[in-house]
């Protein structure tokens, strides 16, 4: 059976200075990191945040295969992003940085800017730098450790363990979910494309109707047992999974830390705006 | 007794009755548990066992209202007055769904639950877990995730995640339900064990009786119908016709012993196979063994489903089956045996075309049926889940077993005689207009049989169609699946009841690591050593009589055995 029921989160236990970092550091990092890069329009900056996320990647061994899906996905939303930004607001860029440097005429009044095209450069890769953090953080971290973690940054710990039990018996709800499909089309049931609309949709009833009693017979089950060991009877619990806090999280709390200030200095300091401008 | 010692658990004229019931669960209940005693309590379904393991638990009054009259103590203090997390310090409980109870994401995660829950600091947690998970032989598999652990891991992880309290009295409700024999019989070892060493006392909700004792109790208490009808130790419970009166079945040599006309009192210490003293009454043994006939029918039917050199793989790395070749004879009844992960499952997956077998052809009435669909298919190969909750979609028993004919297009005209003649063969024919809500478990199961009988298949499977259920359950199930057989419908079940192989199917089929290991007599399959530990099954206590008896062929006896058995009932 667990040969095809498969690991819904491909998290993997390697061993890299990444999964070795405990949830809490990392969850830090992503925000300081993703603030950094939503705060500033400066596309210097976002330039090296971005090599900074790919570098990590590349240290935390993340397969291309793990995080396939989720690139096409991305790269699918940045395309669309593109062509919908200029489409709706192609004069964008100049309203931001004041001048207007035409590239190339387009049709009617409409003409593409080197405005226009340094703004949703910088734009597209916020997303394409902000992106790679989160894999990095969902993939190498333990699904128990990153409840852990958000009940550390002030989640209740009741809203984190049902992320974890939601992990934990998610994939027992789909190998049911097979089962009962499969049964229930030996009986006959048709859920290819060739039946109707509206019997597909009753046909899925005939799926889901079970499913939900076989789930509710487990739920049962589930806080009986979580009862019987004390869940919920103090207002803190400690975490098995939980990771101390040792030297090398420390230093990335630190650099990430430093990145997030530089990227406000730089706006503060340097271009006295969150933009970049270097048309004037 | 020691008067000095108050019992650790002392029930007094209990009485409870659930507020959605109409009728007390359990009647004036009396009864008195000192420390370090080892109970087992055995009952019928619906005998209110569970309830009183509930009530010891702190379940029942918090988590299942009702109402309680008379007085439960644990140590001394009336449960009404401590909370469920109190009595979660002092009972720790194993349930019976190993998986189901596993709440974390790794065997040490949830060995550590409880003290997670109580705030023990990281340091202290992780050495208790480590420690703990020695005493069950666990510690090497603290990462291992629920998905790559077996029923047995599971079940010590569950019992681990008791003993990290330090609890005084350990609650087993139904431990032996979910596991195959050779795991279950470990289960009772190891439960033995930790008693042995720690001193605490036991309380085992079971109605296997002669798989618990494999090793000793000190009382047995047999309720039925929410009252305590008997107290006792194994030997006078077992020599005393209780077990009959309530319906447990009682151990499989004390049966044969019977069969032979011995007299099974207290004398002969029956209660145990280890303490059986056979003396005298072993040629009464060897005399009713040397009286049985042989009687092995040959089926001779042609043959209605064959695999030939079948080989699958779900990834196209690891193969599930390989070189797999079954003739099945039209109207044989038949086991398909092995452990969990075998290939069990997977081989009925490819006979109903849920799976596409990598090479080999399956033929039914020597045709390749190849091209079938899974639709077409489930007219000639039916099979029924062993959950009835993951097959029934209709509010209706009317309308759920003649879902699969509307679904073809049969008229109504039609679907009526039909269904009213698979009800009738069911015995649900007085339930024809009840929703399914109103029905037991025992009868749920019936529909399920009963709609996939509708669409008159002439092989049906059924995946451990006896699981969880008490003995005169299982007979009902069994005798009501002797009746299909005899009908001429071929019918496989995929098992791991020993019983079930003994009474019922001549023939076993063993998977092993996706191969076919063994395909012959069940007796042989029982009394087989490699077959045994490879099928994770364990020698039937007929098997140890025979040697006690000084038989020499144990097979032939177990043999023997089932013929009698079957010339009785007349089969």
């Amino acid at each position: 059976m667990s040969s095809e029921a498969g690991k819904l989160f491909s998290y993997d236990m390697v061993d890299t200075p990444i999964h070795r970092l405990s949830g809490l550091t990392k969850l830090i990092c992503f925000l300081f990191l993703t603030f950094a890069v939503m705060y500033s329009y400066d596309v210097r900056v976002i330039l090296v945040v971005m090599v900074f996320s790919f570098v990590v990647l590349r240290v935390s061994r993340i397969k291309f295969s793990q995080i396939k899906l989720m690139v096409i996905y991305v790269a699918i939303f940045i395309l669309t992003n593109m062509v919908l930004s200029f489409f709706f607001a192609p004069e964008f860029g100049v309203e931001i940085y004041g001048t207007r440097h035409v590239i190339r005429e387009l049709w009617g009044d409409v003409a593409l800017t080197q405005e226009q095209v340094l703004y949703q450069v910088t734009k597209q890769l916020k997303y394409a730098s902000v992106i790679p953090l989160g894999m990095i953080f969902l993939l190498t971290t333990n699904p128990s450790e990153f409840a852990s973690s958000l009940s550390r940054v002030g989640v209740h710990y009741k809203a984190s363990f049902a992320v974890a039990l939601t992990l934990r018996y998610f994939p027992d709800i789909q190998r049911d979910y097979r089962d009962i499909s499969q049964a229930q089309q030996a009986r006959g049931l048709d859920l290819s494309r060739k039946a109707k609309f509206v019997d597909r949709f009753k046909n899925a009833l005939m799926i889901v109707v079970p499913l939900i009693f076989s789930s509710l017979d487990r739920i049962e089950l589930i806080s009986n047992a979580m009862d019987l060991r004390g869940f919920a009877k103090a207002k803190t619990r400690t975490w098995y999974t939980a990771k101390r806090f040792n030297r090398a999280d420390y230093t990335a709390v630190i650099l990430s830390g430093l990145i997030f200030l530089a990227t406000i200095s730089v706006s503060i300091f340097i271009n006295q705006s969150r933009f970049y401008n270097p048309f004037i | 007794m020691d008067m000095e010692n108050q019992p650790v658990i002392e029930f007094k004229n209990f009485t409870f009755q659930y507020f959605s019931q109409a009728e007390p669960t359990l009647y004036d209940i009396n009864l008195s548990i000192n420390e370090g005693e080892k109970i087992l309590v055995v009952g019928p379904s619906g005998s209110g066992k569970s309830t009183l393991g509930h009530c010891i638990n702190g379940l029942i009054p918090f988590a299942y209202k009702g109402e309680i009259s008379g007085c439960l103590t644990i140590n001394g203090v009336d449960t009404r007055d401590k909370s469920i997390f109190d009595l979660s310090k002092i009972v720790g409980t194993v349930l019976q769904d190993a998986d189901g109870q596993f709440v974390g994401l790794t065997a040490g995660e949830d060995i550590a639950f409880a003290l997670e829950n109580d705030n023990v600091p990281y340091d202290a947690m992780h050495q208790r877990v480590r420690r703990v998970a020695e005493m069950v032989g666990m510690e090497t598999l603290l990462d291992s995730s629920p998905f790559e652990l077996s029923g047995g891991q599971k079940q010590r992880t569950s019992l681990a995640g008791v003993l990290v309290d330090d609890v005084d009295i350990l609650l087993f409700d139904e431990p032996l339900a979910n596991l195959d024999p050779a795991t279950g019989k470990t289960a009772i070892e190891i439960i033995d064990d930790i008693q042995q060493r720690s001193g605490k006392t036991i309380f085992i909700i079971e109605h296997r009786l002669e798989d618990v004792l494999h090793r000793y109790v000190d009382r047995i208490i047999v309720l039925r119908e929410g009252r305590i009808i008997a107290d006792k130790d194994a030997h006078s419970l077992v020599s005393s016709e209780i077990l009959k009166d309530t319906g447990i079945r009682e151990p499989l040599y004390v049966t044969a012993l019977k069969y032979a006309g011995v007299n099974v009192s207290e004398e002969i210490k029956p209660g145990y196979i280890a303490t059986l003293e056979l003396n005298e009454t072993r040629n009464a043994v060897v005399d009713w063994h040397r009286s049985i006939k042989k009687d092995w029918r040959e089926n001779t039917n042609p043959t209605i489903l064959e695999m030939e050199d079948i080989t699958f793989s779900y990834d196209g790395s690891r193969t599930v089956l390989q070189d797999i070749n079954i003739k099945i004879q039209e109207g044989e009844m038949l086991s398909l045996v092995g452990k969990n992960g075998a290939g069990k499952s997977t081989l009925s997956k490819l006979l109903c075309g849920f799976e596409k077998e990598n090479t080999g052809v399956i033929r039914y009435r020597d045709a390749d049926i190849a091209d079938l669909t899974i639709k077409e298919r489930a007219e000639i190969i039916g099979v029924v889940l062993q959950n009835p909750n993951q097959m029934i979609s209709k509010p209706m028993i009317y309308d759920e077993v003649a879902l699969g004919l509307r679904f073809r297009n049969i008229s109504e005209e039609e679907i009526r005689p039909r269904v009213e003649k698979v009800l009738k063969i069911c015995g649900l024919s007085p339930f024809i207009k009840w929703p399914i809500s109103a029905l037991s478990y025992g009868q749920k199961k019936r529909v399920t049989i009963a709609s996939i009988l509708v669409l008159n298949p002439k092989i049906l499977i059924l995946d451990e169609p006896t699981a969880g259920q008490d003995f005169r359950h299982y007979t009902d199930i069994m005798e009501f699946l002797v009746e299909i057989n005899k009908l001429g419908v071929t019918v496989i079940l995929i098992t791991h009841d020993m019983h079930l192989m003994l009474e019922y199917t001549p023939r076993a089929i063993v998977l092993s690591n996706g191969y076919i290991v063994a395909d012959t007599k069940a007796s042989i399959v029982l009394t087989d050593a490699d077959v045994i530990s490879s099928a994770n099954l364990k020698e039937t206590s007929l098997y140890h009589l025979a040697q006690m008896a000084g038989i020499a062929n144990g097979t032939q006896f177990v043999q023997a055995f089932i013929d009698y058995e079957r010339r009785l009932k007349k089969r």
